[in-house]
């Protein structure tokens, strides 16, 4: 045992030195910078382009005309159809990997389940375009063995949403299954001792609780299925039911009848669409995290 | 609401093949505050979720109040619990974490409030009712748990280790308040700690705890003055191991002759635990060291002594303590209070 002494529990000394060459926060604005720049690159310049080109004609003078056509039949029958796609397969896709969630969380945390769960959500959220359409195709689809005939495949927006459905459910429980790990154990053993049943727990605890977690996803699938555009586009290359494959259309078309100007007004409503879901996502994610941290 | 009995007899866990209560026996008289205290994995926490009905027993019998509740369903048995982690839902306010357990019961909106914050009155955050909970410090959140667990009347009181994640301050101001609310609700309490400082400032009697048994049970000052066993007394409080021989029921430590507790202790070589407060400073006297090390606990200061072979620990009143600074030869003898032997 040592003895402590005045002299021993004094100040400690100063270094003086040269002051560092950069603050501590100036290092760290240092380090954003790469990802500043790509996200300036890859996601504001775009959007700016986007911007400056719906409202601007062939001339290159401001020209509301083509954001008008935003409010015309045909384009809104692409964001109704977009809106019913995301909104059905978010849906569906949030309920279903909510219950595959709380399978999970209720598992052995160091379990092998749990890790195979997690790795294999991982890789599904990432396996959409070409290959999922084709792998649909080859097995549901009607020159297949295991649906044959299968005509409703090719109805929109049955077939399209079972295919979206495949990636939604492990995206949902990526991003659900940490909230359902912030609940708490004592909150349900809590519940108990002050005399709730289960249901009573799911009904004023554990409910509210993941409430804004659950919406929060949805927000996030219908943002996902909202802007997926090579799955649906291999689905389906001769119609045009949502956004994305019309703003393709627009700017491909095979016969000389591209519209940049029209892919940008698509694009222009895309994004609001998106701002808003996402700002929503952000609002709930916030309450979600205080709650459930 | 007056207290009441509880009862534990023979109660058996296991976890796999690890034994954590191991025939437990324990009674609670009607208003009681008992705390368990032991390292951990000794079985106390295991003790109080049984007694809770958060698990089940392997065997044994659980009683309250005479009524046999061993397989009565958590939520159907009454009692109120206090975690040590912060246990408040936080999507609602102080004020309704505290009526939840009402609202369970389908009680009127009006007498649910009115109990609330007749509650907070009692743990002294009225001013706090609107408030949410990681709006409050985590002593505050541990008051308001406290309020949650007595307003539904529980016909007992359990506390698994409440104030083990406050700071030390907070935790000693909490300690009292917990008291003075369990006396003046009256309701029988198991308090469960780690903490044999706060086990022994709380209790009416102590549990001593160790591989799934009480080892002692006894009041704060049995236990730390007249230990049943060898591990008793020296998981509670500070004790000198130093060696001694044992002969015709006394022992010889260095010159100094001291009566057994236990009578029957063998003859021959044995390791005796002394308390350091029996270990005083003579002018002169049997033994003689260094002291090298003075720590200040207030009107008490401990002194560390070097004997040379060994190390002894003595308690002493500051102003004395002074006087000896580390460095200073002493002189020790040991009150001839009745020893343990290791």
């Amino acid at each position: 045992m040592a003895v402590t002494t005045p002299s021993e529990v004094g100040a400690q000394p100063v270094r003086a030195g040269r002051r560092p060459l950069l603050s501590s926060s100036r290092l760290a604005w240092t380090g954003t910078l790469p990802f500043l720049g790509y996200v300036g690159v890859f996601l504001l310049l775009p959007t700016g382009i986007v911007l400056w080109d719906a409202v601007h004609g062939s001339s290159g003078g401001f020209d509301f005309g083509a954001v008008s056509t935003l409010w015309s039949s045909s384009t809104r029958s692409y964001f109704v159809n977009s809106a019913e796609l995301s909104a059905i397969t978010s849906v569906l896709g949030a309920v279903l990997g909510a219950v595959l969630s709380y399978a999970v969380a209720t598992g052995n945390p160091e379990g092998l389940i749990r890790r195979l769960y997690l790795a294999g959500s991982g890789v599904l959220a990432q396996f959409g375009g070409v290959t999922l359409a084709f792998a649909f195709l080859i097995t549901i689809g009607p020159t297949s063995g295991l649906l044959l005939h299968a005509g409703w495949f090719y109805d929109f927006p049955q077939g399209i949403g079972l295919i979206y459905v495949y990636f939604q459910i492990p995206l949902m429980v990526l991003v659900f299954l940490p909230a359902m790990d912030g609940l708490k154990a004592q909150w349900r053993e809590a519940t108990e001792t002050l005399g709730g049943s289960a249901w009573q727990f799911w009904r004023y605890v554990g409910g509210p609780l993941l409430a804004p977690a659950f919406l929060g996803a949805v927000l996030l699938l219908f943002a996902n299925a909202l802007s997926a555009f090579a799955t649906i586009a291999a689905w389906e290359n001769q119609i045009s039911y949502v956004v994305p494959q019309q703003i393709g259309t627009a700017l491909s078309s095979e016969v000389g009848l591209s519209s940049v100007n029209q892919a940008d007004v698509l694009a222009l409503g895309m994004i609001a669409v998106v701002a808003v879901v996402m700002t929503g996502y952000t609002l709930l994610q916030r309450r979600t995290t205080r709650w459930l941290r | 609401m007056t207290g009441v009995e509880v009862s534990l007899r023979g109660l058996h866990r296991r976890y796999g093949s690890v034994v954590a209560l191991d025939g437990l026996d324990l009674t609670l008289a009607p208003g009681e505050l008992v705390a368990l205290l032991g390292p951990s994995g000794c079985g106390k926490t295991t003790t109080l979720r049984l007694l809770a009905g958060l698990e089940d027993a392997d065997g044994g019998q659980v009683t309250v109040a005479g009524a046999d509740i061993t397989h009565v369903p958590s939520n159907k048995r009454g009692m109120g619990m206090v975690f040590q982690a912060y246990s408040l839902f936080p999507h609602m306010t102080v004020r309704d974490n505290v009526a939840f357990g009402l609202k369970l019961r389908r009680a009127a909106r009006a007498e649910r409030d009115r109990r609330a914050m007749e509650m907070l009155e009692l743990v002294g955050l009225t001013e706090q009712a609107g408030r949410y909970a990681h709006q409050l410090s985590g002593g505050q959140q541990q008051r308001v748990a406290l309020a949650r667990a007595l307003a539904i009347s529980p016909k007992v009181l359990l506390l698994d280790e409440p104030l083990s994640a406050l700071d030390a301050k907070v935790r000693a101001q909490l300690r009292d308040e917990i008291r003075r609310i369990q006396l003046e609700v009256g309701t029988t309490t198991l308090f469960v700690t780690h903490d044999q400082e706060e086990a022994l400032a709380i209790a009416d009697r102590v549990g001593v705890m160790r591989d799934g048994r009480i080892e002692q049970l006894g009041t704060p000052t049995d236990i730390y003055s007249r230990p049943a066993t060898s591990f008793v007394a020296e998981f509670v409080g500070l004790t000198n191991r130093l060696h001694g021989t044992v002969a015709a029921g006394s022992v010889n430590v260095r010159g100094c002759v001291l009566p057994l507790a236990d009578p029957a202790t063998p003859d021959g070589q044995a390791t005796v635990l002394v308390r350091p407060e029996a270990v005083t400073v003579v002018p002169s006297g049997p033994l003689t060291g260094t002291v090298i090390a003075v720590t200040f606990l207030g009107a008490s200061s401990r002194i560390t002594v070097d004997l040379g072979d060994t190390t002894v620990l003595a308690q002493l009143p500051t102003s004395e303590a002074t006087a000896l600074p580390a460095g200073s030869a002493v002189a020790l003898t040991i009150r001839p209070d009745p020893v343990l032997v290791a």
